[in-house]
């Protein structure tokens, strides 16, 4: 089926739910709203006509301006060889949607990913935990705003550069040769008034 | 015997404070015991330093599977803060003495993945690291320059000569642990 005719299958089951096909360059999508999120998969996994047996990934993205994270479904059907993309936009102070792991069981590394390092909470997953960074990690880091922190486990998270290493040299240097010409003249000075005398 | 040959002979004799420690040495130097550590791609150039081509067990090098069997920890690859924690774990169970080779530039400062949040920022933020080894990846010939350089810092070791020169070096203790020479 092309993305025209997916939309308005999708569109004539769940209404305002889902969204206008949104053209681009590749790969046409449809904005879901969060909370219809699982039917929607459902249905487009369920349909005979439809039939999406693989969830490729799931992806997120951080739109700090328009204060949003867009989680990003990308859908495949082996049956009927067509493919196609759900996003959910999301707040982005608490981004929260329900959890697709009962639909596609490859959702659940899918989405411990997104929760992990964008911080997307998935209602109804089982085991919603940080699956590549430690679990007491601070922070998650694909926001845009993420500020590193200073160290992990006493190890510092920050390397000066070893040219710093040879600026801080040289400075030494010239200091060492200023203070060792300042030393030298007092002497200097005196053989002069010696030596017309 | 040639007079250069005597010659080195000769010396060896009046500089050396203790053959013993030069055949300790010499076992030590001929049968580094490597910890099998590779992280990234750094681990495929230290299994081909291991190969036939380079060949490092004509030193006496070979690959062990468990810390406690080995000498020398060669950290190859990209250092992650919680691969750090394991690191620096295998590196407590080696047996002393220990040596550490960093390999690659990840190793030695994060490489390519400085600014990574992930990636620790050298291996020597948490173990004492002997030598580095540059590259991207290294190439054996690399490594095995590297491991030549371990073997360089083991012959220059000293077991009795060290132990008598404690009390010289630490007289702020309050106690004379010097003996007679």
């Amino acid at each position: 089926m092309t993305p025209e005719a997916i939309q308005q299958s999708l569109a004539a089951k769940f209404g305002d739910a889902v969204g206008p096909l949104q053209p681009a360059n590749r790969d046409p999508w449809v904005e879901v709203k969060p909370a219809a999120v699982r039917e929607v998969c459902a249905f487009l996994k369920a349909d005979p006509q439809l039939r999406f047996d693989c969830l490729m990934n799931v992806s997120a993205v951080d739109w700090p301006k328009q204060n949003q994270i867009h989680v990003v479904y990308h859908l495949f059907s082996y049956e009927k060889r067509h493919s196609f993309i759900l996003k959910a936009k999301l707040d982005r102070a608490a981004p929260s949607v329900p959890s697709v792991e009962p639909v596609w069981k490859s959702a659940d590394w899918l989405e411990r990913e997104q929760f992990d390092l964008l911080g997307v909470a998935f209602e109804g997953h089982p085991d919603l935990r940080r699956i590549m960074l430690p679990d007491d990690w601070v922070g998650h880091p694909l926001r845009k705003d993420y500020a590193e922190q200073a160290q992990y486990h006493q190890i510092s998270t920050t390397r000066e550069s070893p040219l710093d290493g040879f600026v801080r040299l040289d400075e030494m240097k010239k200091s060492a040769a200023a203070k060792a010409a300042a030393a030298a003249a007092p002497p200097a000075a005196e053989p002069k008034k010696e030596i017309p005398s | 015997m040639s007079k250069h040959y005597a010659e080195d002979v000769g010396q060896v004799v009046t500089t050396r404070t203790s053959f013993i420690d030069d055949i300790i040495n010499l076992a030590r130097k001929s049968s580094i015991f490597y910890l099998l550590f590779g992280l990234a791609c750094c681990g495929i150039e230290l299994m081909q330093t291991g190969g036939p081509r380079a060949d490092i067990d004509r030193f006496g090098s070979v690959p062990r599977a468990t810390p406690r069997q080995s000498d020398l920890m060669i950290v190859a690859g990209t250092l992650t803060y919680k691969m750090a924690e394991r690191c620096k774990l295998l590196y407590e169970q080696m047996a002393e003495p220990k040596y550490v080779i960093s390999m690659g530039s990840c190793a030695s400062c994060g490489g390519l993945f400085q600014l990574a949040y992930s990636v620790c920022k050298g291996v020597d933020k948490i173990v004492p690291v002997d030598i580095y080894v540059p590259g991207c990846p290294p190439r054996p010939e690399a490594l095995t320059e590297g491991l030549l350089r371990v073997q360089d810092k083991i012959v220059r070791e000293r077991w009795f000569a060290g132990r008598r020169d404690i009390g010289q070096r630490s007289p702020g203790l309050g106690i004379d642990y010097k003996v007679s020479a």
